[in-house]
């Protein structure tokens, strides 16, 4: 009997480690794959918007460059801001920038021609400036790689094992230790899915109570404040932005 | 391939915000059409917000920003908003006085 549980349970969980343990011999590690994906698109896009001298593109261009960043972010464990980005740039903002240029496109202005002066300039400048960011991002070798999913599989594995351990002493399923099971709960809810938690730690947040930390130095510091502040920013700015962008007939008429 | 089956670290995060940065910066500096302009400014503030997130995951560092790097990226991504509203309406201010989006015309905007 104890047998058949303690091999039910080992099979089921051998499941979950897969995943991460297949990184460890040389397979694609799908983390590195995603992110290589998304970040060529970005930045190979982003490129483009730098070449293309046509607006209409550029704009097309900055969508997918845009959405890539999205992804890259995603994959970074930030999925929420990924989904704001999404939603807020890509379904907003761009969105805006497109019917700038739809009410601007004429004919002279669609292809504007930088000229070659200024090229070199920027591209020695821009050169200069990507060549020591990069150097500086590289500097430090602890940032070259991570170990988080070897620990995650090392944590993982440890308490399985000492479920097995359990199961192997005599116990029946039903009297593991519950601390255990919660901890092997978490975990594989972290591989599975990372910290969808964050959302509603955001939300809390942002009414000014923090749930992600028991540091009492931090205090009552959600961010309450600089959410009114942000929020009585944004009314303000869209009404002034209404005011400077309306039709002018009224003014012309009076002076006339 | 060798690359592929190696966990990327914080090193790459900052190379793609360094690279989408440098993008929009010569972005704004190259182009003439103010909407253009505009298109750097967004690529900017999206090399910073990938540079917030990087810091933010728990993925690459024990001591990392946490909420508060996710909390920034929301406020920047607001304030990209506003921004590019207000940057639009001052572009087609411009558009309907001077009847052009060339910056290099745009000299009477002078005081």
């Amino acid at each position: 009997m104890n047998q058949v549980a303690s091999g039910l349970v080992t099979s089921q969980w051998n499941i979950a480690t897969l995943g991460l343990l297949a990184a460890s011999d040389g397979a694609i590690n799908w983390h590195t794959l995603f992110f290589f994906i998304f970040a060529l698109t970005a930045c190979g896009f982003a490129l483009a918007v730098l070449v293309s001298s046509h607006v209409v593109r550029m704009a097309f261009f900055l969508i997918v460059s845009l959405s890539a960043a999205s992804g890259v972010m995603f994959t970074s464990g930030a999925h929420f801001v990924g989904t704001m980005q999404l939603l807020i740039y890509v379904g907003g903002t761009v969105v805006l920038l497109i019917f700038g240029v739809m009410l601007t496109a004429q004919e002279a202005f669609i292809t504007l021609k930088t000229k070659a002066g200024d090229w070199v300039l920027g591209i020695l400048v821009g050169g200069t400036l990507l060549a020591l960011l990069v150097q500086v991002a590289f500097l430090d070798p602890t940032w070259h790689s991570t170990d988080y999913q070897q620990r995650l599989a090392a944590q993982h594995e440890a308490v399985t094992e000492e479920l097995r351990q359990e199961l192997l002493a005599g116990r029946d399923r039903s009297e593991l230790s519950p601390e255990t099971l919660q901890k092997l709960a978490d975990l594989e809810s972290e591989i599975a899915s990372g910290f969808p938690e964050n959302v509603g730690r955001i939300g809390l947040a942002l009414v000014g109570v923090r749930a992600d930390t028991t540091d009492e130095s931090v205090g009552l510091a959600g961010y309450l404040l600089p959410f009114e502040i942000v929020s009585v920013h944004l009314v303000v700015v869209l009404v002034g932005a209404a005011y400077l962008a309306r039709a002018k007939r009224r003014r012309t008429d009076l002076i006339e | 391939m060798g690359f592929l089956s190696e966990p990327v670290g914080l090193s790459h995060y900052l190379a793609v915000g360094a690279f989408m940065f440098v993008m929009g910066a010569v972005c704004m500096a190259t182009k003439r059409n103010t909407l253009g302009i505009l298109m750097g400014v967004e690529l900017i503030l999206n090399g910073a917000n990938i540079n917030f997130l990087a810091f933010a995951s728990p993925y690459f560092r024990e001591d990392n920003l946490g909420l508060d790097g996710h909390m920034l990226a929301l406020f920047v991504i607001v304030l990209a908003a506003a921004e590019a509203a207000v940057a639009l309406a001052i572009a087609l201010n411009f558009y309907n006085n001077h009847a052009t989006i060339d910056v290099d015309r745009a000299s009477e905007l002078r005081g």
